[in-house]
């Protein structure tokens, strides 16, 4: 239906697009400079030496791979099973193009199709239940899902791309292609309007963070406190009547 | 002093948002990330502050004793009970305060939503809903029989 050319120029177009949006956000929001100099106050501060590396593998093994910074359990089941999803779903679309398209008589080995739709799927459940549930507009304001907003764009794009992907994936029809491709380019495209940059931004801050507390600067947090024998006073029963 | 958002910390939980009990606290509309809508109007509970699980909510000292540079810093220990707060002034002197915010243990208490709804003929009742039992009061409120009462005496 479509060129192998023509979907390889577009993958590439894309990761560019995701490249200049995010370099863009750097420079317009000026995060990499917030970065820094929080990283440098946090050194000024310090009264102890820190290992980088080390706390570079244990962010990378908690917060990044594992979701740790969320405190809402089914918030980071969502976010992982989006987070996993998205990343099955696009590295699976990216071999399947690059890999198996331009010879129409090798067959392409039947992991990839599988994991390219358990990867949507796994994007459409972690995502519509935040959409729906779990999203502080609609569990703590008490907003209509359907109220939209521009911290919606990314969480909308995504899960409309992969929606319309699965639907085209599964009818064939040349009018769900080009939602779907529509939908995708909304979504790499805009990276600077959206929270797409999120995925690069927060390792960054969660390292960041687990040096001040491994320095001692501790972001000026106070020390944790000593664990008191009894919890407040020892007075359990109210005694003012 | 009003409280304040770092957004780069915050994770948009809402749990600030739910306990304001002057429902200031909301969720920006362009990065999903809670703020205080008008500080103004902030009662200085720090219910918010204590509640923020990501310790990202600070406490903006007014300008004429907490004047730039300072830093008000909160942070709760659920599992101890105790909230911890770390002042530093702007010519570098600290002060740190423990102090017990619970007597007892964090998640004991049922909310609202977790006891049963009041019946109708409940409002004709003198006792609050869910009254004695959520007082934790045994035997009852305490009320005065008639022959305790003393004419002339108000």
């Amino acid at each position: 239906m479509v060129s192998p050319g023509v979907m390889k120029t577009y993958v590439v177009v894309m990761i560019l697009l995701v490249v200049a949006g995010t370099l863009y956000d750097i420079w317009h929001k000026k995060s990499a400079r917030y970065f820094f100099d929080n990283w440098q106050k946090s050194k000024d501060k310090g009264t102890k030496d820190v290992e980088i590396a080390g706390l570079a593998l244990q962010t990378a093994a908690s917060e990044v791979l594992t979701s740790s910074e969320f405190c809402n359990p089914k918030r980071r089941i969502a976010h992982l099973l989006t987070m996993y999803g998205f990343i099955a779903y696009a590295f699976a679309t990216f071999v399947m193009v690059f890999w198996y398209s331009a010879a129409p008589g090798t067959p392409t080995p039947f992991i990839w199709p599988l994991l390219w739709f358990l990867g949507a799927l796994a994007v459409c459940v972690g995502g519509y239940w935040f959409w729906f549930v779990i999203r502080a507009d609609v569990s703590a304001e008490g907003q209509s899902p359907f109220r939209l907003m521009r911290a919606d764009l990314f969480i909308l794009s995504l899960l409309a791309s992969v929606t319309l992907g699965l639907i085209w994936a599964l009818s064939q029809s040349t009018f769900f292609l080009v939602l779907y491709l529509f939908a995708t380019t909304v979504l790499f495209a805009s990276v600077p309007w959206s929270k797409f940059s999120h995925m690069f931004f927060k390792p960054a801050a969660a390292l960041q963070k687990r040096v001040a507390n491994a320095n001692g600067s501790r972001n000026n947090l106070p020390p944790p406190a000593d664990k008191p024998d009894v919890f407040g006073s020892a007075r359990r029963q109210p005694s003012h009547y | 002093m009003p409280t304040f958002v770092y957004m780069t910390s915050c994770d948009g939980c809402g749990h600030c948002v739910d306990i304001c009990p002057s429902d200031i606290m909301h969720i920006d509309k362009t990065y999903r990330r809670a703020y205080n809508i008008e500080p103004n109007m902030c009662w200085e509970c720090y219910s918010c502050v204590k509640a923020c699980p990501q310790n990202a909510i600070d406490v903006r000292g007014y300008a004429d004793f907490a004047p730039l540079g300072h830093s008000v810093r909160v942070l709760r220990e659920e599992g101890k009970g105790t909230i911890s707060w770390k002042l530093i002034f702007r010519d570098g002197r600290e002060k740190n305060f423990v102090s017990p915010i619970r007597t007892t243990p964090w998640g004991s208490i049922k909310g609202p939503a977790e006891y049963t709804a009041p019946r109708p003929e409940d409002l004709k009742s003198q006792e609050l809903a869910h009254e004695p039992d959520a007082l934790n009061v045994e035997g009852g409120l305490p009320a005065l029989s008639r022959d305790q009462l003393k004419v002339g005496v108000v």
